[in-house]
Formats: C-alpha cells, sequence, structure tokens
C-alpha cells in the first residue's frame, strides 16, 4: 500500500551483479522514479534463477516478478538469454498450475545505462498488474 | 583454507559460526550518507525496525558507515559483542562490498558473513517523491539483507598454488613484449607463435607513426631479446591445442609442426597464467566493394608495402603516381542495418595510420596530389599533430556522407580511375576525383581462432574480439581466472597501445604469480550428492568444465556417481541451478534458503520482525 492508499503492486527484480543491477542503480543516481514497491535482489546470472524461487515470491505476496537480464551481453554463459527465457516460461507455466496469472511474470534485457528502460518497464508492469489486481486475491479466488 | 575440490554443501542447518545458543549474533548500521540516504529515508525508524529480532544483537546509524572512525566501530562491536554477522544498509554493493568485507575479515570475521544492502541508488535516491514510502521500502530491504545474514556460513577465500610460469599465445609486438616483461621479474615465459616468424604485422612494415620508428628493425631488436634470454622459450609454428588443470596451475598442450614433411608433436608445458596476443585480421574486402577488384584499387596494408618498398616518387604500372584518394573506413563503423553483421566499431589505428602514410609520400618528392575521402578524422591525442603537418603538406580532406560511400569507377575515356562522391561541408556537393591509386582504408578485424578459443574457452564480444571483465576496471581479465588478453585480439589497438595491454597482462600475472598462492572468490557452486543422480544435466550446461562425475559410497555401502564441482573451475554463475531436476545445487551466498529468507523479509509487513511470513491481504 502507497501513502495515497491506492493499490501499489509489490514487484519483485532480479537483476545480475556486473550489468542489469548497475542500470537499476543509474535510473537512482539519475533520480528517476519508480515505485517503492519495486524491491530488487541481484544475483550474478539470471541463468540461475530457480522458477520455483519466481512462483514462490508470487505465493508469499508480490504481486509481479520481473526479471531484469542481461541479453547477449552476459558474460559467463554464451546461451544466457535462452537460459533465462527457458527459466521465465517455466515459472508461467508453474504460476498457471497455481491459479495465477502468468502475465505476473515478465523478463527483458536491461544494460548498465538502461536507467529510461528499467523505469519505463516498471511504470508499465505496475499498470499491468494494478489491472490485474493483487495476487493474494488471485489465489483466495 | 578451502581444498579445492569440494562437495559438501554449506547446509544452513547447522549454521557454523553461531553463537553459542545456536542463535546469531548479528550486526545492522544504517548509514546516513550525510544525508543522501537520512534526507528521504527515516534512517532511525529503521533501526528501530530491527528491535524486536533476537537475532540482531547491534543496531545503529552511522553519518558516514564508510569513514574510518565507523569501519573501527564495526571492528570493536564485532570484536566485543561477538557478532558473527553483519549488514551494512548504505550505498551500492558496487562501490563498498570490498570496503566492508575487509571490514569483517579485519576482525576476525568471515568476510562472507557480510551482507550489502543498496539503500541509495535503490532506495533513497530513487524515492525523493515518496519519503513514506522510501522508509517503507528500507525496512524491507534491511530485513531482507538480515534474513540473508542468518543464513550466511564462514566462507573463506579458496587457496590455490601458483606455478610462476606464464604461456604468451602469440608473438606479435603485445606478446613479444608481455614474454620479456614477464621474464624480466622472473616469471619464465614460453612463447607460442602460429607462424614461422615472430613479429606479427609490424614485422612487415617499414616506418611506423609516431615517431617513424621501423618496424622490422623494432621487432628484430625485440627478437633479439627474447632469444637470448634464458627465462623464455619460444615455439614457432605452434599452437596451443589444449589445457586442462585449473587455475594458477594449468597444463597446457602446445602443438609444435617441425616442418620438413615430418608429423606435428605435441608438448605439454605448465603454467599458471596464460597471456593471450593472438593479434588481429585486416578487413577483406569483397570483390566490387568500392571499386575492388579495378586495376589500382588497393587495401591500405597493400599500399603501405608498396611505401616501405619505394625509394624515390611513387609509380603505378610503371606510371608516376599523380592523385591517390583515400577511402577511410572501409569495413569500420557499419551501419548495423545496412550491412548484417557489420562492424560497428572504429578501428582507431587507421586515420593516423593514412594520415602517417600520406606524409611519407610527400616525403618520397612528385609532387602526389592526395584526396582524403574521411568520415570525421580520427587523429586522436598527439596524433593530432600529424594531421596538421599532412595538411602543411598539401593534404586535401573532404568529409563524406556517412550513408552514401564514394562510388570508385574507371573513366573509359582517360583510362583513369574516377572516384565520385559528395562534400558534407559544401552541401553535398558533387565531386569528382580523377586517380591514379584508390586506397581502401581497411579495418582492423577480429582473426578466425576457433581452436584457440575453444581450447581456453576465451569469451568473445558483440564485435567478435575476446573480451575483458570489465573494460575500464579490469581491462586484461577475462572471467576465466587467469587468462588475460591483451593487444589487438581484443579490440583495434596501435602498436603503443598494443605493447601497454601487454604489459598490463604482464602485471596481472605477476599479481598472482609471483605470491606463490592466490585467492578465488568462494561463492560457487555446490552439490548436495545424497539427492544427485549423475544425470549430466549441470555438466551439460556449464562452459566451464566445473561439474565432474564421481564414485562416492553412500550410507548403503552402495557405490553411485554423483557431480562435484571444481571450484577452481566454476564461475559462481549458478547457470547449473535451474537445470537440475533434484534441486540438489546450490550457490555459496546465494542458497535457496537464503533468496526465500529475503523474499521473506521484503515482505515481512513494517513492525513485524522478518523472520515471520506475514499473510498480506488485500
Ligand atoms: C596497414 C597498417 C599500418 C599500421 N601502421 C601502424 C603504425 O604506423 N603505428 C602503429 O603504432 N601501429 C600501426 N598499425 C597497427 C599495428 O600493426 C598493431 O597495433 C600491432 O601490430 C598489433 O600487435 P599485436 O601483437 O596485437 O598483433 P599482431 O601483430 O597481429 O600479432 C599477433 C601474432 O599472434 C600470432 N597468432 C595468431 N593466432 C595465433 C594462435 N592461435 N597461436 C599462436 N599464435 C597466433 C600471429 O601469427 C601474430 O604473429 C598498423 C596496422 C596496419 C594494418
Ligand atoms: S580510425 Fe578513422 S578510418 Fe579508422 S575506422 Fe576510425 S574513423 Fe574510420
Ligand atoms: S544436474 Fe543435479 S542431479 Fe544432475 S548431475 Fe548435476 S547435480 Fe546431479
Ligand atoms: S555455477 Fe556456473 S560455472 Fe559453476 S558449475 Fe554451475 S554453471 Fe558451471
Amino acid at each position: 500500500m502507497t501513502a495515497t492508499g491506492g493499490f501499489a503492486p509489490k514487484i519483485l527484480v532480479f537483476s545480475t551483479h556486473t550489468i542489469s543491477d548497475p542500470g537499476i542503480d543509474l535510473a537512482g543516481s539519475s533520480h528517476l522514479h519508480y515505485s517503492p514497491t519495486v524491491m530488487v535482489i541481484s544475483l550474478p546470472c539470471t541463468s540461475g534463477i530457480r522458477p520455483d524461487w519466481i512462483t514462490y515470491a508470487i505465493e508469499q505476496g508480490f504481486d509481479g516478478v520481473f526479471v531484469a537480464t542481461d541479453g547477449e551481453e552476459c558474460a559467463f554463459l554464451p546461451n544466457c538469454a535462452e537460459l533465462s527465457s527457458h527459466i521465465v516460461s517455466r515459472a508461467q507455466e508453474m504460476l498457471k498450475e497455481k491459479g495465477y496469472e502468468p502475465r505476473r511474470v515478465r523478463m527483458a534485457a536491461i544494460c548498465s545505462v538502461c536507467a529510461d528502460p528499467f523505469v519505463n518497464h516498471m511504470a508499465e508492469f505496475s499498470a499491468a498488474l494494478a489491472d490485474l489486481g493483487p495476487s493474494t486475491e488471485e489465489r483466495a479466488a | 583454507m578451502t581444498a579445492a575440490n569440494g562437495t559438501a554443501p554449506g547446509g544452513a542447518a547447522t549454521t557454523p559460526g553461531a553463537g553459542d545458543n545456536g542463535k546469531r549474533r548479528i550486526g545492522v548500521y544504517v548509514c546516513h550518507c550525510g544525508g543522501n540516504i537520512s534526507d528521504y529515508v527515516d534512517v532511525d525508524s529503521v533501526v528501530k525496525e530491527l528491535e524486536g529480532d533476537p537475532e540482531v544483537i547491534v543496531a545503529k546509524t552511522a553519518m558516514f558507515t564508510c569513514s574510518d572512525a565507523t569501519q573501527q566501530e564495526i571492528i570493536q562491536d564485532i570484536q566485543e559483542q561477538g557478532l558473527d554477522g553483519i549488514v551494512v544498509a548504505s550505498c551500492s554493493p558496487k562501490l563498498h562490498t570490498y570496503t566492508f568485507r575487509d571490514v569483517a575479515r579485519r576482525a576476525g570475521l568471515s568476510p562472507f558473513q557480510y551482507t550489502q544492502v543498496n539503500v541509495r541508488e535503490q532506495c533513497s535516491w530513487t524515492h525523493t517523491d515518496d519519503k513514506t514510502g522510501a522508509t517503507e521500502k528500507a525496512k524491507r530491504l534491511v530485513k531482507a539483507g538480515v534474513g540473508r545474514t542468518r543464513l550466511t556460513v564462514p566462507l573463506e577465500p579458496i587457496v590455490v598454488e601458483t606455478v610462476p610460469k606464464a604461456v604468451v599465445i602469440g608473438g606479435g609486438v603485445a606478446g613479444l613484449r608481455a614474454a620479456l616483461g614477464l621474464a624480466g621479474i622472473g616469471i619464465s615465459a614460453f612463447l607460442v607463435e602460429k607462424e614461422a616468424q615472430l613479429g606479427g604485422w609490424a614485422a612487415g612494415f617499414g616506418e611506423m607513426y609516431p615517431y617513424g620508428k621501423n618496424g622490422r628493425a623494432m621487432v628484430k631488436d625485440l627478437e633479439a631479446k627474447v632469444r637470448s634470454n634464458p627465462d623464455i622459450t619460444v615455439f614457432t609454428n605452434a599452437e596451443v591445442t589444449g589445457k586442462a588443470g585449473s587455475f594458477g596451475n594449468y597444463q597446457v598442450d602446445v602443438r609444435v609442426q617441425p616442418g620438413g614433411g615430418k608429423a606435428p608433436e605435441t608438448i605439454t608445458v605448465n603454467a599458471g597464467s596464460i597471456v593471450v596476443a593472438t593479434g588481429f585480421a585486416a578487413y577483406p574486402v569483397a570483390e566490387d566493394e568500392l571499386g575492388y577488384g579495378l586495376d589500382g584499387v588497393i587495401t591500405l596494408p597493400d599500399f603501405k608495402k608498396m611505401l616501405d618498398g619505394a625509394t624515390g616518387p611513387l609509380t603505378y604500372n610503371g606510371k608516376p603516381v599523380k592523385n591517390i584518394a583515400y577511402i577511410y573506413c572501409v569495413g569500420s563503423r557499419q551501419d548495423p542495418y545496412e550491412v548484417e553483421g557489420g562492424h560497428e566499431y572504429c578501428s582507431r589505428y587507421c586515420c593516423t595510420a593514412t594520415v602517417h602514410a600520406s606524409l611519407e609520400v610527400a616525403a618520397l618528392g612528385g609532387h602526389t596530389h592526395q584526396y582524403h575521402l574521411h568520415r570525421d578524422v580520427r587523429t586522436y591525442g598527439k596524433y593530432e599533430k600529424l594531421y596538421d603537418e599532412s595538411l602543411n603538406k598539401g593534404s586535401v580532406y573532404l568529409k563524406v556522407p556517412d550513408d552514401e560511400p564514394p562510388v570508385v569507377t574507371r573513366d573509359q575515356k582517360s583510362g583513369r580511375l574516377l572516384v565520385t562522391t559528395k562534400d558534407v561541408l559544401a552541401e553535398r556537393a558533387e565531386i569528382e576525383i580523377p586517380a591514379d591509386l584508390v586506397v581502401l582504408v581497411t579495418a582492423m578485424v577480429p582473426r578466425e581462432n576457433e581452436e584457440l578459443t575453444k581450447a581456453l574457452k576465451l569469451p568473445i564480444g558483440k564485435s567478435g574480439f575476446f573480451n575483458e571483465i570489465h573494460p575500464k576496471l579490469r581491462p586484461v581479465e577475462t572471467v576465466v581466472d587467469g587468462v588475460y588478453i591483451c593487444g589487438t585480439c581484443q579490440q583495434p589497438m596501435n602498436s603503443a597501445e598494443a605493447v601497454a595491454s601487454g604489459l598490463a597482462a604482464v602485471t596481472q600475472s605477476a599479481s598472482i604469480l609471483k605470491r606463490g598462492f592466490a585467492e578465488l572468490d568462494p561463492l560457487v557452486a555446490m552439490v548436495d550428492q545424497s539427492l544427485c543422480t549423475w544425470c549430466g544435466a549441470c555438466d551439460e550446461v556449464c562452459p566451464y568444465g566445473a561439474p565432474q562425475e564421481i564414485e562416492v559410497t553412500g550410507a548403503d555401502g552402495a557405490v553411485k556417481k554423483v557431480a562435484t564441482i571444481d571450484k577452481t573451475a566454476c564461475k559462481g554463475c549458478g547457470g547449473c541451478i535451474p537445470v537440475c531436476p533434484v534441486n540438489a545445487i546450490d550457490l555459496e551466498g546465494y542458497t535457496d534458503a537464503q533468496i526465500r529468507a529475503m523474499i521473506d523479509g521484503m515482505l515481512a509487513e513494517p513492525g513485524l520482525p522478518g523472520c515471520v511470513t506475514q499473510e498480506v491481504i488485500g
């Protein structure tokens, strides 16, 4: 809930230490705004995300999960983009099985200077999740 | 110290390092950052939020946590209060992770029992419009950090012994200079060159910019020093075909072609580091591209040969060369929408090399008219003086459109070449230049080196050159520990820059090889062997060959095959974790339990302790 009382979707972002997290930092250093209900866990690489972390986050009360990948820039794995999108699809399938909207999970490439694109993604994703309503209600339904 | 091949998961259940009663003793420091944070986040209420947590022993704010005084205070708290984990909520982890890891180390705590929480870049600075929201978020983030720290184990860096020897691959100027640099500080070098001759491109050049030094002479001098140095072993007609062992102690296979029809021989050398200096290739101009194929249309490398061989005014096919047109940026700065897989980068050396060539032409006499059809003249730094000089010597510079390359044809009447282009600085007026020679200023492109790339698992960047970890902060290191890149195999450079980066690779090698041991981050993958069935999925996804098959005897006495992770080969990317069908793999520092604890912490409603997950309705 925000100070204004409207529904502010809680979004968990998975970022990467060397590429997308610096991009998200740059949004902050540039004093660009996104909702404070967006929270970030930074990992070495998005290919290391377990799909059940995504479903766990939604089941515990996050309204959406955003995977900020390195796209083609990943220094670890040549097929990182493919592996990461596979993880996201699996998480979406698992969510569907549990009765959640698969659109609660999104993925996009965020580079180390992608401050504006990140903020735009958060605005769009927040709006889309606001339309879906809180994840907790979905589960109850 | 940790063994190289560990397998036991740092299971959270026993929580090594925990206080006597099994409970953790955590210290939390929330930073004002002089106001950068506390102007938007109520830091006192963040500290207050932790009051109910029995495992948070110390929670305070600090004006500048990174200051020497506060670092001392943290050390004192760790020692006096027996803290076994610390959380610093301040700026981005990119800035101070190493600062606070070091604080932990100085206090006798494992550096990996510290968590950095980003409440500046990802909180106060981005939510300057919402102080209530920023404060609530800071509380959640700090609880996530405490949740993660609760599950930390006292890891230590992985210590590996290093062999004071290095393999240098490629005997161009970068590799030659690197081999000499290594030998100079007592590290034996094996120099592996694919060709019969040492020297690479520079061995074929006469006068080179900036000081007119002769390339051949420079290489001869370097080669004499290399050949006479007892600490350098030179292999020519040789290539690296394989690498085994691990960081600090590699076994490198070198295939040597003895010549005279004899079969190649493979020699294995032992080395602590590998310096890759395999250089560049010249852009292969396509038939018809810019008139290539017409008599008199040549590339810059061919023109350079012609110049180096000339003793008087230039002639071509026996006729004096009166007009030369240079077409710049051939194969460089390509528009990716126009040329599929094109080279978007600037080749860096070529503006100056061309300007320098035009000075050589002028010095030969013969009053040749020289037209430089450029897109921008990038004679950066001190090379600008060469540009000034060439203007003084009569060179004419024309800026041609980026989107419309010049057209080269043969004028049927005069039999001369004709270059048609537009002058951007004269409202795109059409210009025709009759020429006796058209020089295509060709790009530096990555050299084909598939076998080597595979053998060393070298990362390749978007432009096709080998990729460093970080262009500014770690310019010669690759993600493969102990494997460095330098010179033009990394990106376009002139010879001075190639040599400088070769010496940077020497310094990096020295920093790990001179101490006799090196430390690796222990944040690597680990396998729970009771769950593993050796399905091989982790091995398949890992490009570093870190998961390995071993046999273990289970509690029931049965022998089974399982995976173990070679800790010195693992990069800690986590790519193997989601592919394991039985969830047997965890990444130290980011275990399944830690990620879930962070999610719980982020969702704990303010006012409630972070370890309890609250059902949030509505
Ligand atoms: C026409 C032209 C003019 C130039 N003029 C100048 C100038 O005036 N001044 C200046 O500073 N720079 C100039 N340069 C740039 C200069 O040539 C380069 O900066 C320099 O040669 C780069 O050296 P290097 O050692 O990185 O690469 P290279 O010279 O390419 O050497 C690489 C070596 O590695 C070997 N090799 C490749 N693959 C393998 C393998 N798998 N195993 C073993 N060995 C391998 C190659 O055979 C070669 O000997 C010019 C370049 C060109 C093309
Ligand atoms: S150095 Fe000059 S000629 Fe070479 S690519 Fe860059 S701008 Fe073009
Ligand atoms: S993927 Fe899992 S089960 Fe398969 S070999 Fe690796 S650790 Fe064992
Ligand atoms: S974490 Fe990455 S480098 Fe390590 S074993 Fe798994 S896939 Fe390989």
